[in-house]
């Protein structure tokens, strides 16, 4: 919303800076976003007249002008504009001057004919048709109104004003007007609101012989016409159009401006028909029938439906209701007579209708935000009031005013203590009722005897129309704490002690991240969301369960349309991006989250916590990841868990991934990607990716530690290496020698493997440290030697063998 | 005998000066001082001297063996001291050599910034939720107080799913969900992504973090929503730090109100970031409105509370001079290495 300065002066003697204004404003709850000044960077152009107008006598294109800027002589200035006329008044920059943008003009010669100054067009002025109607384009701006030469062009042109920026709340739907904000204007300033009572001029005739009226929606609340008859249209006067011109709206002619003038004065949107369109000469305020449709006034057809409200004639929609008018309800030269609308239209349905039919508009939105329908009549008033100041056509005697259920008037118990108790304050009675009143409340007072429980004053709020986002206690509390000011009133300490800390998942997710973090890897945030293409990329079948994912019914696009049932797309992105960007080594992960539908899709989807590990570079391979995952585990307290070789994953390389499992629950999977993933992300590099439930880590996460005491008595350390066949899996010679060697066994490491003629073709040799230790004394070299003895022949069943 | 020893102690000063190694001075060690050695043999021929003389040599031979195990010493002493010397200057490295670095990876900058404000908050007891980022339109508009068609919801594009069923547009709901699970007292904070349907570009994302914040208790009130802030401001960005507060608009506080920090690039003076106007606008608070309390069971007339929502981003980006909100999501590690 934009508020010229001078306009909020009708209604308040503010004396102020724009800056003070827009501080004061801002601060009392009206947010200034911002203020500009037209006539910032224009300087010394005055009005001057064309006393004589030559030709150049070296050029057939330029003209010599002799022109009165109110100076003892008159000026000679040259122009190439071939607008001009003796008896023109036009804006002169006068040497020495500066116009938009920091052009200098100084005097000159121009084919040796000294020029002192230059006559100007609109856009040397930083101006356009837009703003001076009236004036053309391409030439020098010629002023259509009398002035007195010499007079500074800034203040002719009315570019002195200066325009405030405000952003209106969507509550403040009053504050989308020039009275509105004038209201609180006056309040934050303490200086009286001089408001303005529309006369209602009378006229010949009566209305009600031209028009009737009947609202059969239940959406419409009041509907008010009125009738001007021998319309007159012509250009609105200048202050009018400058007034137009500051809030950023079009001047067009008397008739538009009327209603456009009153909109932004009362901020409720108005409307003028052509009668000789309103077939019948009925309105039906109604709603629309099914398949009926109707050609906007921007030339577009629109189907409309039984849930759109129209203004209608004896036949046809000529306008939907709040939103746009049809291609014939406008203003045209042959207009004789115009009826003015003004309606009262509920909110939700135009919101709705302006969403159907794909239109917002001005009206459109002001009307969703709930407007007062007690404004209706007086804008009426003030715009016939304009008709016949701008002696714009002849006033129809009579008001047609169908208003079926006058809004009640809000009365609200003025309750000091529950005010000053929500706020923190001690805000004395009378100061509540001091601030109250000039923002337009009205304060009744109660016998004392009649106050009933709850009440705690004998006075009550009477709220006035336009203030219909009051409704109880905090609502007038917010607006005594805004006129206390939110900056004086007290900070304070909450009263009662709160103790909090972090939650178990919270700390267990802690410790994941941060192990992690510590093993190198850096933390990524991914976006929720991507395209069918995700699970192409990796892979997936095309009846995988994964693929079908909550889908986002109004997405940006495609790429962003599935929320992710499985984040490792998203990492990949990350990796391919880092590899695009020549990154030698990438380690990441991130804290996913995975949206997996519930069946119901009116059930949310379950939310699945993942650590998502993405690497590859030097040392980065299958196995220092899997290593990274072990840590990961114990640093969970996590044991028992098995490994299974994942061969039939189409994402992973099906010979180097496996599942983690403790049970038969799926804790994590890790492994290389597939060739065709890899390709698909554009990758060279092997990339490992370990996929963790960080759910299921944190239901199994291990105890406390309990205390072990150390060791007393010394261990016996072997080492057995081993010649076993490829095809026999690591896992399972460890779980065989644990087993052999029993409780003695305190710890088992491979420390070497090998492969080589000497050992035979498809074998390989493992070689193992086992320590072995008894704690209550010491253990013997013929225990040592038995466990050893048991642990061999453990392993002669999967063709394991001591190597010779 | 005394001639002889005299003979003794002179021939071993002269050999231990010269001696360079240490077994050179256990040779001397063994030669003087052994069980077999020339003092030793001395003292065995104490036998053939008078009761007088005895004790008088027997001194004698103690001065001497004294004086060598002492040169022997000290003659030790200086050898070792020489050869650690030797070694030292033989072991000196290049000091200015590049550590060997253990791997170390980073947080993501705004879960940096998250985890500070998360500390604050707990520290001021607010314990920490989280709830569903899929979640009802129920919790996300109609509990607080913005039914279907409020123009409010206009501010806020949201993603559907179904017309129930969106990806939330705000951590509110968080409010909703604590005080049906919850009776006051409650103090709450609820970090999280929220969505709303902006395109990309410098300073907008259809994904974002908030952290919503909840009190509610008896007898809270307007200014404890702002000493609190106020105190939560100072923590993070130091104590000369000045807030103000605007009256603003949301349909489920009243009153309501935007929360301002004085510039910390400027102090409040005006710059490019404050955009000259000494203010940085930095979150949106307010009291619990009524409504939103009577929809969770809560009586408004016994309870209070406030309630406030930050953007985490645009704390990360100042925090850290990001202009671009893009980096936060493309995880360039160029760039999260920088933090």
């Amino acid at each position: 919303m934009r508020l010229p300065l001078n306009w909020v002066r009708d209604y308040a003697d503010i004396v102020t800076t724009p800056h003070e204004y827009a501080e004061k404003m801002t601060m009392s709850g009206s947010k200034v976003e911002g203020y500009t000044c037209e006539a910032d960077g224009i300087e010394k152009v005055v009005i001057g007249r064309i006393l004589k107008l030559e030709r150049h006598p070296d050029s057939d294109h330029l003209w010599v002008c002799a022109v009165d800027v109110g100076q003892t002589a008159p000026l000679t200035i040259v122009t190439g504009a071939q607008n001009l006329k003796e008896g023109d008044l036009c804006p002169v920059a006068l040497d020495g001057s500066t116009l938009p943008g920091g052009v200098k003009i100084r005097r000159g010669k121009l084919r040796g004919v000294e020029s002192c100054g230059m006559l100007c067009s609109l856009g040397e002025l930083g101006l356009t048709t837009h703003d001076f109607p009236c004036a053309v384009e391409d030439g020098i701006m010629v002023l259509d109104e009398e002035v007195p030469v010499g007079t500074d062009a800034v203040k002719a042109l009315g570019m002195d004003d200066v325009s405030v920026e405000f952003e209106i709340t969507p509550n403040r739907p009053d504050c989308l007007s020039i009275r509105g904000l004038a209201r609180e204007s006056a309040a934050t300033y303490g200086v009286p609101f001089r408001d303005h009572v529309p006369a209602a001029p009378g006229g010949e005739g009566d209305i009600r012989d031209w028009l009737s009226v009947e609202i059969t929606a239940p959406t419409c609340s009041r509907y008010v016409a009125a009738m001007v008859t021998n319309v007159r249209v012509a250009p609105s006067p200048r202050w009018l159009r400058e007034r137009l011109r500051l809030c950023g709206v079009r001047p067009i002619n008397n008739i538009v401006d009327i209603t456009n003038y009153v909109m932004l004065e009362y901020g409720h949107p108005m409307h003028a028909f052509d009668h000789a369109y309103v077939g019948g000469r009925q309105i039906h305020v109604r709603m629309a029938r099914e398949g009926e449709k109707i050609v906007t006034l921007d030339g577009v057809e629109r189907p409309l439906d039984a849930t759109m409200m129209v203004i209608a004639d004896d036949k046809v929609p000529m306008a939907v209701a709040g939103v746009m008018g049809g291609e014939f309800s406008g203003i045209y030269d042959s207009t004789k007579t115009i009826v003015f609308e003004g309606a009262c239209f509920d909110g939700p349905s135009v919101r709705v209708t302006a969403k159907k039919v794909g239109l917002r508009t001005e009206a459109s939105g002001r009307f969703e935000k709930g407007l007062n329908p007690e404004n209706c009549l007086p804008a009426i008033q003030r715009a016939l009031e304009l008709v016949v100041q701008l002696d714009a056509g002849d006033v129809i005697g009579g008001i047609i005013d169908v208003y079926p259920q006058p809004r009640a008037e809000r009365r609200i118990p003025l309750r000091p203590g529950a005010i000053n108790r929500l706020l923190g304050t001690e805000v004395p009675v009378e100061q509540m009722i001091a601030i109250l009143k000039p923002l337009g409340f009205g304060i009744e007072k109660k016998p004392l005897t009649a106050l009933v429980e709850h009440e705690e004053s004998p006075y009550v709020v009477v709220v006035p129309p336009e203030r219909y986002d009051v409704e109880r206690d905090c609502d007038i509390a917010e607006e005594i704490c805004r006129y206390v000011g939110y900056n004086r009133v007290p900070s304070t300490i909450m009263k009662g002690v709160a103790t909090a800390r972090p939650s178990e998942l919270q700390t267990f997710r802690s410790r994941m991240i941060e192990a992690l973090v510590g093993y190198g890897l850096y933390e990524c945030e991914t976006f929720s969301f991507y395209g069918k293409k995700a699970f192409d990329n990796i892979n997936l079948p095309a009846d995988d369960p994964l693929r079908r994912g909550v889908v986002i019914s109004n997405p940006l696009g495609e790429d962003t349309s599935i929320m992710r049932t499985t984040a490792v797309p998203s990492l990949l992105e990350v990796v391919a991006r880092n590899y695009n960007a020549r990154a030698a080594e990438v380690a990441v992960f991130e804290n996913a989250t995975e949206y997996l539908p519930a069946g119901d899709p009116e059930k949310l989807p379950v939310e699945n916590e993942k650590l998502i590990l993405a690497v590859y570079g030097p040392g980065r391979d299958y196995l220092s990841l899997k290593g990274i995952v072990e840590q990961l585990l114990e640093t969970a307290r996590i044991t028992g868990v098995t490994v299974t070789p994942n061969t039939e994953g189409t994402t992973y390389h099906p010979g180097r991934a496996a599942w983690l499992m403790l049970g038969d629950e799926k804790l994590a999977v890790i492994g290389e990607l597939h060739p065709k993933v890899l390709a698909n992300y554009g990758l060279k590099p092997r990339v490992c990716v370990a996929d963790i439930d960080l759910d299921l880590l944190f239901a199994h996460r291990g105890p406390m530690p309990e205390f072990r005491p150390l060791p007393k008595h010394p261990a016996i350390t072997r080492d057995l290496a081993l010649v076993a066949g490829e095809e026999v899996p690591a896992a399972e010679i460890a779980a065989r020698i644990e087993q052999g060697a029993g409780k003695l066994l305190e710890s088992l490491s491979l420390f070497d493997i090998y492969r080589g003629e000497n050992i035979g073709a498809g074998k390989k040799s493992l070689a193992y440290s086992l320590v072995l230790r008894t704690a209550d004394r010491t253990l013997t070299d013929e225990e040592a030697d038995k466990a050893v003895a048991r642990v061999l022949k453990n392993l002669e069943q999967l063709g394991v063998v001591l190597r010779s | 005998m005394k001639e002889a020893l005299e003979k003794i102690r002179q021939s071993a000063e002269e050999l231990l000066a010269k001696a360079d190694s240490e077994a050179a001075l256990e040779e001397l060690r063994v030669r003087f001082l052994g069980k077999k050695g020339e003092v030793t043999a001395i003292l065995k021929q104490m036998g053939a001297l008078t009761a007088e003389e005895r004790p008088k040599m027997g001194a004698l031979a103690n001065e001497v063996r004294a004086a060598i195990d002492a040169e022997l010493r000290q003659r030790g002493k200086e050898l070792a001291d020489k050869l650690l010397e030797q070694r030292l200057a033989a072991e000196r490295i290049d000091v200015t050599l590049p550590g060997q670095r253990p791997q170390q990876g980073r947080r993501h900058p705004f879960q940096q910034v998250l985890d500070e404000l998360k500390e604050i908050f707990l520290g001021m007891g607010f314990e920490v939720k989280a709830g569903p980022e899929v979640e009802y339109d129920h919790y996300n508009f109609e509990m607080l107080n913005m039914p279907k068609s409020h123009p409010a919801r206009d501010t806020q594009d949201t993603f559907y799913i179904t017309e129930n069923i969106l990806l939330r547009t705000q951590t509110s709901p968080m409010q909703i969900r604590t005080m049906e699970a919850q009776k006051p007292p409650i103090r709450i904070i609820c970090p999280g992504r929220v969505y709303r349907s902006d395109a990309v570009d410098a300073t907008h994302s259809p994904l974002f973090h908030q952290i919503e914040g909840l009190v509610v208790d008896k007898g809270i009130t307007f200014t404890d929503l702002k000493g609190t802030l106020e105190a939560f401001i100072k923590k993070l960005y130091g104590e000369e730090t000045r807030v103000r507060f605007r009256p603003h608009h949301f349909p489920y506080t009243e009153p309501s109100a935007e929360m301002d920090m004085s510039c910390f690039k400027c102090g409040g003076k005006g710059c490019s970031l404050c955009k000259g106007e000494g203010w940085i606008e930095i979150l949106g608070c307010g009291m619990v409105h009524p409504k939103v309390l009577e929809n969770c069971g809560i009586d408004p007339e016994v309870y209070s509370g406030f309630a406030f929502g930050v953007g985490l981003e645009r704390i990360a980006m100042m925090r850290y001079g990001i202009d671009d909100m893009r980096l936060f999501y493309e995880n360039d590690l160029r760039f999260l290495k920088q933090f």
